[in-house]
């Protein structure tokens, strides 16, 4: 535990300072700059009338589908850590059941290909 | 006096925010020079001058551009969620920055020399494009919204194959720290042991991927400005939009330290003979870096479908087969044990 804690306090206090450079920035430029804001200044930006409705409006499923297969493809790679770690010591039986988990995963990406998931135009 | 350092909590502390210190601030004042010669290539490039006025050749260019953003009005949208709208912009910084923690720079140089070094970077990374949606999603404005889909669907989709790609050195290396997978590019024939030659092609894999996954051209369709006006920075001035301007450039210089590290050999000499040291990371991480600007300078800009099909129908293929060969290859000894550095 103490080991643990020497190893990733560091990360910790980076963290802390990381923040503390941001805060002073934003901070220092609220309070050193101008601040005189009129309707025409802080209306969203448009191209060339005024904006309409809210912006957070309907969109495309397909960055759905995208997500959606970073998060399949993503824990791939976070079994993969582990499995790639102890690839010293591994038997035969766990090396192949991998290239068994890796082939199903390839099928199912062949499907999506074929399916059109992956199509932009 | 040695005592107070070592073995009381507040002197432990000092030391390690010392040490964070003496890591950022080179960091930062490198990135402001940085900007400079990203700028001055590109110039080059079109037979332009570049930056030329302030200071001697410019050179202080960035520091006054710095100075701008601090005197800028902070403009916030009318209908802006104000906490998400400054919060975007920290995250962008902070995870860019944090990330550096586990990055070595010579043998034992590392702030936090932790097991799972290049996982950390990963998940680190992985949080950045966070920035990119909250920001597009609190300006409330169409032109950002939309910007921030697009980036964030390219830079989860890039990550994708960078995950498969480290993955393959991992499994050459058979550990996650980075000081384990410099010491196992370490050998007798000096550039030629590095990692760059058996796993060549994912050197230029993980590059092309590190532009994508760091909004660079050419693939910055988020500040495409000739159709997005500038993605999901389009309502931020002054600070905050500083932030995310040093967030991008920090994570552009920490995947030069990372394909220095992984494929490069860190601070190891190319020639056998020659000390190792800083010095040789620290020329690595300019190689890579004047590779960056370089393709920003010479390459016309993706369209957005062929970036998403270069990614999913090209990359992921490719390097999904590479984890698979070099595991082969590791595992049965192919190429003289070139893949199976852990022995």
């Amino acid at each position: 535990m103490e080991e643990m804690l020497r190893e990733y306090l560091p990360i910790l206090v980076f963290l802390g300072l990381a923040i503390a450079i941001g805060l002073v920035l934003i901070l220092a430029a609220i309070v050193l700059a101008v601040r005189n804001p009129d309707p025409e200044k802080v209306s969203a930006y448009e191209c060339g009338f005024n904006a309409f409705d809210d912006a957070r409006m309907k969109f495309d499923v397909r960055f759905y589908l995208v997500s959606i297969l970073f998060i399949i493809f993503d824990l791939e790679i976070a079994m993969l850590f582990p499995w790639a770690v102890a690839f010293q010591d591994i038997s035969m039986v766990a090396f192949w059941s991998m290239m068994v988990f890796l082939g199903v995963l390839t099928i199912g990406f062949a499907y999506e290909w074929k399916k059109g998931a992956l199509e932009w135009e | 006096m040695v005592e107070f350092f070592t073995n009381t909590y507040l002197g432990m502390f000092l030391v390690i925010v010392a040490q964070i210190l003496a890591l950022l601030v080179p960091l930062l004042v490198a990135l402001a020079f940085l900007m400079y010669a990203d700028r001055k290539i590109w110039a080059a490039v079109m037979m332009r001058r570049g930056p030329n006025v302030v200071g001697a050749f410019g050179l202080l260019q960035s520091f006054a551009d710095f100075i701008k953003y601090m005197v800028k009005e902070v403009v916030f949208p009318a209908g802006a969620d104000r906490a998400v709208f400054l919060l975007a912009p920290m995250i962008s910084l902070v995870m860019a920055l944090v990330a550096w923690a586990v990055i070595p720079f010579n043998d034992g140089w590392v702030i936090s020399d932790i097991n799972v070094a290049i996982l950390y970077v990963f998940a680190v990374s992985s949080l950045e494009v966070y920035g990119v949606i909250m920001g597009g999603w609190a300006s409330n404005s169409k032109y950002p919204f939309l910007g921030s889909l697009r980036s964030a669907a390219q830079m989860i989709s890039y990550e994708v194959s960078i995950g498969l790609i480290i993955i393959g050195v991992i499994i050459s290396t058979g550990s996650m720290n980075f000081g384990s997978i410099v010491q196992a590019q370490d050998g007798n024939y000096g550039l030629f042991s590095w990692y760059w030659l058996p796993h060549f092609p994912m050197l230029f894999l993980f590059f092309i991927s590190a532009l994508a996954e760091t909004n660079r051209p050419p693939f910055d369709l988020p500040e495409a400005e000739s159709e997005l006006v500038a993605g999901y920075q389009v309502e931020y001035s002054s600070t905050p939009f500083l932030l995310f301007m040093i967030g991008e450039l920090v994570a552009v210089v920490l995947m030069c330290a990372l394909v220095s590290l992984m494929f490069f050999g860190g601070w190891l000499s190319p020639i056998p003979g020659l000390p190792d040291g800083i010095l040789w990371m620290v020329l690595k991480m300019l190689f890579v870096f004047f590779m960056f600007s370089m393709v920003k300078a010479i390459t016309p800009r993706y369209r957005y479908d062929q970036l998403m099909r270069l990614g999913w129908k090209v990359f992921l293929p490719m390097s999904l087969f590479w984890v698979v060969f070099v595991a082969f290859a590791a595992k049965f000894e192919w190429f003289w044990g070139a893949f199976a550095r852990w022995g």
